[in-house]
Order: C-alpha cells, then structure tokens, then sequence
C-alpha cells in the first residue's frame, strides 16, 4: 500500500480534489433548493425531489465540463511541453488522461441516473396537483396561470394591476386527456423533456458502445457511436431553456411571505398580506460550463483537418514478415521526440478513421517511419492496398495528425531504464534504442542515462527479424566503443514448441542465437520477474529505475507489483517507477 | 465494418435496457404512480432480459470474455435451444417485450432502449449470427503413443544380490561392468 502510494500519489491528489469539489457542488446546490426561502411553494409541490434533481444537474454541468479536456490531445501535448522543465510527476499524470475521461463518465452516468428518478417522481407529483388529488395548497398553487396581463412571465415589474397578473407554478398546464399519459405528453412536449430523453438516450448509446468488449473488438463501431456526443451537448445546451424550474419572484417574495400565507389561499388577492404569489424560472446555465472546452474541442478537430490536408510522401515501403508493414513517411514541418504516436487516415480505405500508431524512427532521421501489424478492419486493408501497389509507386493519400506525447519521452530522465516489450509492443522502443545510437554516435549531453535493460517478449520467430537488424547494429556499435554494458537485452520467446527445442539443441554451441543471430541467446517461456528485478536492484543499488511497458493489462499488473514489491521507501535505495504506455 | 458482430453490442445495450426497464418499473411501483401496474410489469420484463442476456455469447472469432458468473445462466438460456441461439427470435422478443413500457413515463426510457436493442439484433439477425454459449474447454488428452501400452513385462537384467550389495572394504570388487556402455553427456 505505501509504494502504491509512493508511485501514484499525484493521481491520488487528483481524484480528491475532483470528488472534493463534485460533493461540494452537490451539497450547496442540494441545500440551496431544500432551504431557499423563495422555493417554500415548489417544495410544496415536490417535496425533496426537487433538491434531488438540481444537486446532480450542477454536479452534470461541472462533469460535463470536463469531460472533453482529457481527449483534447493536442492542448495536453502543449501542457506536456511546458512541463519539460517542471517534474516527471506532472507530465506522467497527462498520460492518464483516457483513465481521467472514464472516470468523469460515470460520474456523468450516475448523476444522470439520479437527476432522472428525481425528475420521474417530479412530474408525477406535478401531474397528480394539477389534478387535484392532493391538499388545497397545492390544488390552488397548481391552478395558477400564466394570463394575458403577463404574457412575459419574467416581466414582473409591471406595478399597475399586479392583483390580476398570475404567472404560473406548476408547468404542467395540460388536465383534459388521460391524467395517466398527462406526465409522458408533459415530457415530450416541453424542451427540457424531450432534450432530456433524447441526450439520456444518446448518454446510453454511447455507455453501451464503449465497454471494453466492443470498444477492443469492433473499434469502429466505438468510434461512430461515441460521436453522438455532438447530440449530447448540443441538446444539454438548450436543456434548460424553458424556464420550468419555478421560484418566488423577488417583488413577490417582499409582499407575500409563504410561511404566513400558505394556509390561507382563499384570501390570495384579497387581503394585502397576501397579494397572489408571482414566480419565475431559472434561466439555462449549462451553456456558461461547456463553452469553453466546446471551443477548445472544435479547435481540435479543426487542426486535426488541418494536418489531414497537408502532404504527405511516402519514402519507402516493406513488407515485413508476419503481416508487418513499414511505411517511411515525409512530411514537411513535422518535428517529433522518441516514441510519440500519430494518428493515420487513409481515404481510400475510410474517409472518417483515424488510427493511432506509435512512430519507429528516431527524431534524429529525415523520414518518420511506422510499422502496423495486421489487427482488424483497416490495418488488413491497408496492408492489402500496399502489397498490391507496384515497385517505387507513392501509396494513396494519408492524412497524418499528430505527433502527440506519451511516457516514453521520460527514458532519458531516469539513470536507468527497464523497456519491456511485448510483440507488436515493442515498436515505440525501437524509437528509443535508435535514438540512443543516434545520441551515443553524437555525445549528447541531454543523456543521463546509463544503464538500459530491455526485454522483448515474442511468441513467433518471424516477428523478430525486423527489430533483430536494429539490434545488430546497436550490438556492433556497442562493440566498437567498448560500451558493452550500456546496453543488457534479453528476448523471451514465449511460443516455443517441441521443434524449436530440437534445432536449439543441436545448435546449442554457436555463437551467435540460432533464432535471431544476435550474440545475447534467446531465453525460452516468459521472465522470472523476481529474478529480473533482483538482477536490476543488485547492479543498481542507488538509483531511481524507470520502467516502461508496451503491452497486454495483465503484464502491465504484474510489472506494476513489481515495482512496488522492489522499490525502497528510503529514498537512498532503488525506486523502481512504472510507466505504461496506453491505447 | 465487415468483421463487426452487431450481437454483441446488441447483448450490451439489451442488458443495459433490462437494468433500466427494471429500475423505471421500480420507481413507478415504489413511487405508487399512476399506471403502477405497467410499473410492475416492467419490473418483471426488466429482470427476465437482464437473465435472458446476462450470458454473453461466445465471439465467431477471437477469444471470448465471460461475464463473472455467468456459467449457470449459460445453461439455463443453452436449455431454451434454438429459441435463445437465433436472433430473429430475440430481436421480435424484445419489440413485443419493449411496448407496454410506453404506457407510463417512468418506463419509457426502457423501451426505448430495448427497441433499439432489438433493432440491432435484427441486424444480427440478417448478417447470419447466432448465440453459442461459452462453454469450459474440454482437456484433450493427446492419444497416448503405442509403445506405452505395454510396458515391459520384465525387470532388466541384474547380476545376483550379493554382487549388488556394496562392499565397503572392498570398492573395487563392489564394482561391476554394465552391459551397455555409457558415455557421459556434456
């Protein structure tokens, strides 16, 4: 428990303080409807389930205020980059940003939940005064009218004939059809309801679209359905614009005090105690939270068009084995760091995807490259496409947004650094160790680094020979400067089977690894962690070690525990930090 | 789209529309609202789907991912047959399941969820998916080899207990030849 909050407390901090303020906003707002003198007569009406329903109407407008911010990229990658002088805790926390929109989510989701039951038992009670069924209070209060003396019912300064001026309590105004339908024909045929069934709706489309089963299989169908945010605010926008939550008016409120008057509603109008009580409605307040990153949103879709309009050239295209394929791509401006992503459209294969992939190259090449697996839908068709084209051909048109920021850029920082990667994983690492030659080739000094174990889990041969080129050549040059141990790689293959144990044993005394013709040999099955990590704690016993994952949940988990079981309170010792690289 | 399988997002918003059928029929009933009765109904209906689409089906392709618990009703919706395996089936279940929750307020929602629900089903439906359960994997056992049937009937050839027996003061008599040669392995 206390590594985990050595490692994690910043996000800690975080989530109080956004909990703080949403219990804070739901509690002011709550007592604010239970108490105010001027809704003394609306409460008649509905009782508590008035304060139930505004509490989590603002606790919404504060949600869903933030809820666009974490996905607006290219405003965080600008936050992450004035945070490079600042610490590493900060720019970490940026990473979380997919956890942070989950979590503002199903607060949204459950406040949604609420405000609707509380609105449900509103209209039914409202339904059930206007037809009289309850005390002569609420029969009288419900009876109230907008006349033709006010036609504007906020208008209520006009002095002359205020005794034959009402405006109205109840908005349910309807007694003639069916008083079972009434609250139905009520919902649908005011703004607030119909809007609120309508984004409730689109709320849950969005809900059921994006639990992990569909949005990790069937991404497209993901991608489609959340778009139905656009529904969402823009009909939370104009939620709130009838004016239906009613209140006392001010002038109303100084000449007909409720405590004194309510038991005395034969009398409204008669004596000067009790002139007939005005109200008002609360005009929409919601527009005033989500404007701001409404704006900021558009404009990041706006760049994003942006960038797709820009030209992009291919310099090289290989098809790599296991259905890998590099594309080298040249774009005029596009400045990128170590193991940042971008995000690629390909008209040709569909006019609205944009996927994210991690760039290989390092930022010291003229080019930037990518290297896509086959993984569903788009890659295979992208991969069709390629394999098709003839020799030294342009590919088709690709649209690039991007580069946008994730942890790797923190591998420099730490004195010594653990890289795990697993398959596919492993490309924002092939950045880095390119990088790192690059760096190494030109003395950098930005290079505090010192030690870097990496490990590569793969479960077929095949997929090592592109990456096994790249170690090669780090490997010679490791060589050639006597840095031999700047460098400790380690390749898991996890998908070993009998055949592989019979060429490996007959080829056992070779030099070079029969599998991948490196002088590091090949493990077989997956890491003894324990041991991994002692290994690393034995040659480090003072240093900070970051570790960094490209990979599956559940190695993520353990690589996690693993920090946290290995790390040392005392800050002379080894603190192992986990960064996990996310899509 | 082509490798979508519209069912299981289907199955997902069907098991949402039961929750919120389930929770809008409670309120009508707690609430004694008017029209209580199809408040109650939903509660039954809303229960009903939740049970009938807890199970998650298993995915034509990839590896499927259960919902906790959910081997029990596995069985139970597997024992209905093809009544629960095709989607035509369910997709007119939950049309006819959905409409007397527009009678009240509190359910509409509800209905309207699981009419979207069906919807999609239907488009299932069409592209030819059905449900199969998840079952636990049966262990195979790898067909055992011929020569372990018949194990050997006798021991292998020994020279007689008291040569066997090591002889202490004597190491170098204690010592006896193998008939086969062995060569160690490095």
């Amino acid at each position: 428990m206390g590594n985990w909050f050595v490692n994690n407390w910043f996000s800690a901090i975080i989530i109080s303080v956004w909990m703080g303020l949403n219990i804070f906003i739901f509690v002011w707002f709550y007592f604010t409807y239970e108490h105010g003198e001027k809704f003394y007569y609306t409460r008649h009406l509905l009782g508590s389930a008035l304060a139930w329903a505004r509490a989590p109407a603002a606790v919404l407008n504060f949600n869903c205020m933030l809820i666009l911010l974490p996905v607006c990229r290219n405003l965080l990658s600008l936050l992450r980059g004035s945070f490079v002088r600042c610490s590493r805790t900060m720019r970490k926390q940026l990473d979380k940003n997919l956890t942070f929109h989950k979590l503002v989510a199903y607060m949204i989701a459950l406040m949604t939940a609420v405000h609707t039951v509380a609105h449900l038992l509103n209209v039914e009670w409202l339904n059930n005064s206007r037809q009289g069924v309850y005390d002569k209070l609420s029969t009288a209060l419900s009876n109230l009218e907008d006349t033709d003396d006010s036609h504007d019912s906020h208008d209520s300064h006009e002095s002359d004939d205020s005794d034959h001026k009402t405006t109205y309590l109840n908005p349910i105004r309807k007694n003639d059809i069916d008083p079972q339908q009434i609250p139905t024909y009520f919902v649908f045929t005011s703004i607030a309801g119909l809007t609120g069934v309508i984004i409730t709706l689109a709320l849950i489309l969005i809900i059921t679209s994006s639990m992990e089963v569909i949005r990790r299989n069937y991404f497209e169908v993901f991608w489609y359905t959340h778009h139905l945010f656009i529904i969402f605010f823009a009909g939370l926008v104009i939620h709130g614009i009838g004016y239906i939550v009613r209140r006392q008016d001010e002038d109303s409120y100084e000449e007909h005090k409720p405590l004194f008057c309510h038991n005395r509603t034969e009398d409204w109008g008669k004596i000067p105690e009790c002139p007939t009580p005005q109200f008002e409605g609360g005009p929409a307040q919601t527009w005033r939270y989500v404007i701001g990153p409404m704006v900021i949103y558009l404009c990041e879709r706006l760049l994003r068009f942006i960038r797709y309009m820009q030209n992009v050239q291919y310099r090289k295209i290989v098809m790599r084995p296991s259905k890998v394929l590099e594309l080298q791509l040249v774009k005029k401006g596009f400045k990128m760091d170590v193991g940042q992503y971008v995000f690629l459209n390909c008209p040709a294969i569909s006019q609205l995807e944009w996927h994210p992939f991690t760039m290989t190259s390092a930022p010291e090449e003229d080019f930037f490259s990518v290297h896509i697996r086959s993984a569903g839908d788009w890659t295979d068709k992208l991969i069709d496409i390629m394999e098709k084209l003839p020799e030294g051909a342009q590919g088709p048109k690709m649209g690039v947004d991007g580069p946008f920021g994730t942890a790797s850029e923190d591998v420099f920082d730490y004195e010594v650094s653990m890289l795990v990667g697993a398959g596919i994983g492993v490309t924002p690492f092939a950045s880095i160790l390119k990088s790192i030659w690059y760096k190494f080739k030109d003395n950098d000094p930005k290079l505090r680094t010192r030690k870097i174990y990496f490990y590569w889990l793969c479960r077929e041969t095949n997929a090592f020979e592109w990456f096994a080129d790249l170690l090669k050549a780090q490997e010679n040059e490791m060589e050639e400067r006597g840095m031999g141990d700047f460098l400790t790689y380690k390749l898991f293959l996890t998908g070993w089977d009998q055949s592989h144990v019979n060429y490996i044993m007959v080829n056992m005394d070779q030099e070079t690894d029969v599998v991948t013709g490196l002088k590091q040999k090949t493990h077989y099955g997956r890491p003894n962690w324990d041991k991994e990590f002692e290994q690393v704690r034995n040659e480090n016993p003072t240093s900070v070690v970051g570790t960094f994952l490209c990979g599956p949940e559940a190695l993520g988990k353990v690589l996690e525990k693993k920090c946290g079981k290995y790390s040392d309170v005392d800050p002379r010792k080894t603190k192992f930090y986990f960064n996990k690289e996310n899509f | 789209m082509g490798k979508i399988e519209w069912a299981m997002w289907a199955n997902e918003q069907a098991l949402a529309s039961g929750l919120i059928l389930l929770a809008g029929g409670i309120v009508g009933v707690a609430g004694q609202f008017r029209g209580w009765e199809f408040a109650a109904y939903a509660v039954a209906a809303g229960v009903f789907v939740c049970l009938l689409e807890y199970p998650r089906g298993k995915r034509a392709k990839g590896t499927s991912v259960e919902r906790t618990g959910q081997y029990c009703f596995t069985v139970c919706v597997k024992a209905f047959g093809p009544l629960t395996r095709n989607y035509y089936v369910r997709a007119f279940l939950h049309a006819a399941i959905c409409v007397p929750g527009g009678f009240m307020l509190a359910t509409v929602l509800g209905c309207v969820c699981l009419g979207i629900a069906s919807l999609i089903y239907l488009a299932a439906a069409i592209r030819g998916e059905h449900w199969e359960p998840i079952l636990p994997r049966k262990e195979v056992r790898k067909p055992v080899a011929e020569s372990i049937k018949n194990p050997p009937q006798n021991p292998p050839p020994r020279p007689p207990p008291e040569m066997r027996r090591k002889q202490a003061k004597d190491l170098e008599s204690a010592a006896y030849d193998n008939p086969i040669p062995v060569t160690s392995d490095e």
